[in-house]
């Protein structure tokens, strides 16, 4: 199993290599968007607005 | 804090959960989308293949923004951190900013160092190689998790803040040394390697627009997450802060619920 | 009393303690040298250990070093002995300068001693035109270690999780220093047709990490362990 992808990765073709940078860098760095989005959103929930400074 | 709010055991129920957001931020979330897309359209559409590079230098489009705001990100941290030790209020704000920005830093330069390998392993035919900017970059890394790390030590958050600020200024006196040996070490040990093209390359209008595009739109987005992560770093020291008190007023309510 | 003296007697005190209990040499020394022999077991060939021994002496150095540094605060923490040198007015520079020696020490006659079990072990030769060379090395490398350490291991001691914090501020930290007297100790020794001259820049670079490093640690070092 490991070793076929393994395999998959080293015979990949550039367009696999490069549509696959892309998405990793999206992928990552949207998922850390969404985290730090979702933590933002319940952490607020319990501070009254009037302490948020940009509010 | 008021007592109301602690009277009203879950304070801010009342209001409609807004998050860290602004209009501001939403509008600055919404032109970071629209410039991604753009990078998109034009680091896979639109810009033509490179002579030596061919098709891989499309990686560059997301690879170069990405190292760029990793180190923006450090510097960020470095004189945030500096502006807390120095600056006479001592204001937690600048604390916050140099830890949100670190932990940015950290997540863009885990994507760089991969894509990294992706790329080299197209134009060098190697995953990795022992070159003096790749090798700075990932004994920076790992600095830099060790600087997240001292931030969750725990203590007030003014200790937290010194601390990991003279830990900022610190890993500032890293950088030069690291890659000054690196770089001896390597001029010094010069193996043969592997299809080089350095990874310098002349690029065509289209492709330093390209580019650029992909700098504008990395740049929002770091904007825009240390924003949020810094308010939402905000958000966890008052919580923090009240915690126990909280918890107090939870169990007293509890125990006012059980006697009618 | 002025900072010097008040940092000697920090060191004396560390140094007395570490030779009344024997631990520096009934455990870190074997834990080094089985490292020495651990290496020679992964690598398996005598021609790549005669290669690679100067190297794999400093990768002992730097392992032993995060030992001995968890050491020398265990020692500190344990009575809250730090916090009293503090309360007492003791100057945290005086501290960080006392432990560094000590640490620097304790280094210098590891060093010497993995050296010579590289000597033993490795086949690795000191030609005599090499000496000055292998010194000056191992008197420049060896403050930039005990300045990274010293002041890293005030920063973690006294909290939980710091035996694996230590490792993850320090090794990232003194990597130009296992590059840097790696290159230069090869030079001393020769090893794969490598000229004592080279080796020199070497030092200067080790020269300029350890000054680095030994001012922004006594600046640092301060803030850092003032709670």
């Amino acid at each position: 199993m490991s070793a076929a992808i393994v395999g998959a990765i080293v015979e990949m073709d550039d367009a696999g290599f490069i549509i696959g940078s892309y998405v990793l860098t999206f992928a990552t760095v949207g998922l850390f968007a969404w985290r730090t989005l979702r933590r933002g959103r319940r952490l607020a929930e319990q501070v009254p607005d009037e302490e948020k400074y940009w509010l | 804090m008021t007592t109301t709010d602690l009277d009203a055991g879950t304070p801010a129920r009342t209001s409609a959960p807004r998050g860290t957001g602004t209009r501001a931020t939403r509008v600055l979330g919404i032109a970071t989308v629209v410039a991604m897309a753009w990078l998109v359209a034009f680091g896979l559409g639109f810009s033509p293949a490179d002579r030596d590079q061919e098709e891989s230098v499309r990686i560059l489009y997301v690879h170069v923004p990405t190292i760029w705001i990793a180190y923006l990100a450090f510097v960020v941290t470095a004189i945030s951190s500096g502006c807390y030790l120095f600056g006479r209020k001592k204001s937690l704000g600048f604390d916050r900013v140099a830890g949100a920005s670190a932990e940015i830093g950290v997540v863009f330069m885990a994507v760089t160092l991969i894509v990294g390998a992706l790329w080299g392993r197209l134009t060098w035919g190697v995953f990795w190689q022992w070159d003096a900017r790749l090798t700075t970059t990932a004994l920076l890394f790992v600095t830099y998790i060790g600087y997240l790390a001292v931030r969750r030590l725990g203590g007030s958050h003014h200790q937290r803040a010194k601390r990991s600020a003279v830990l900022g200024l610190l890993a500032v006196l890293e950088i030069p040394l690291v890659h000054w040996s690196v770089r001896l070490w390597r001029s010094l040990h010069q193996e043969a390697t592997v299809l080089r093209t350095d990874g310098d390359i002349s690029m065509d209008g289209l492709m330093l627009f390209s580019l650029f595009v992909g700098v504008i739109a990395f740049t929002l987005l770091y904007v825009w997450l240390l924003l949020h992560r810094s308010r939402t770093m905000f958000l966890e020291d008052l919580i923090e802060d009240r915690g126990l008190d909280q918890a107090l007023a939870a169990r007293r309510a509890e125990a006012e619920e059980v006697r009618p | 009393m002025s900072r010097w003296r008040v940092a000697l007697l920090v060191a004396r005190k560390d140094l007395a303690i570490e030779w009344r209990s024997r631990v520096v040499l009934d455990q870190v020394l074997p834990f080094a040298g089985v490292t020495m022999v651990l290496f020679a077991f992964a690598l398996d060939s005598d021609a790549v250990l005669e290669r690679v021994a100067p190297g794999l002496v400093w990768l002992a150095v730097l392992f032993s070093l995060l030992v001995l540094v968890q050491r020398a605060f265990a020692v500190e923490a344990a009575d809250g002995a730090l916090d009293a040198l503090r309360v007492a007015g003791v100057d945290p520079m005086s501290i960080y300068w006392g432990k560094g020696l000590s640490l620097a020490l304790q280094l210098l006659v590891l060093e010497a001693l993995l050296l010579a079990a590289a000597v033993v072990l490795y086949g690795a030769e000191v030609p005599a035109e090499g000496v000055v060379l292998l010194v000056t090395t191992s008197i420049t490398a060896t403050p930039g270690l005990a300045a990274v350490g010293t002041l890293y291991g005030g920063l973690a001691a006294g909290f939980t999780g710091r035996e694996t914090l230590l490792p993850l501020l320090v090794l990232p930290a003194v990597a130009p220093v296992l590059i840097g007297a790696t290159r230069a100790v090869e030079s001393a020794l020769g090893t794969a047709g490598a000229a004592t001259s080279d080796g020199w820049p070497w030092v200067g670079l080790l020269t300029v990490f350890a000054v680095a490093f030994g001012v922004g640690g006594s600046l640092a070092f301060g803030p850092l362990i003032d709670e």
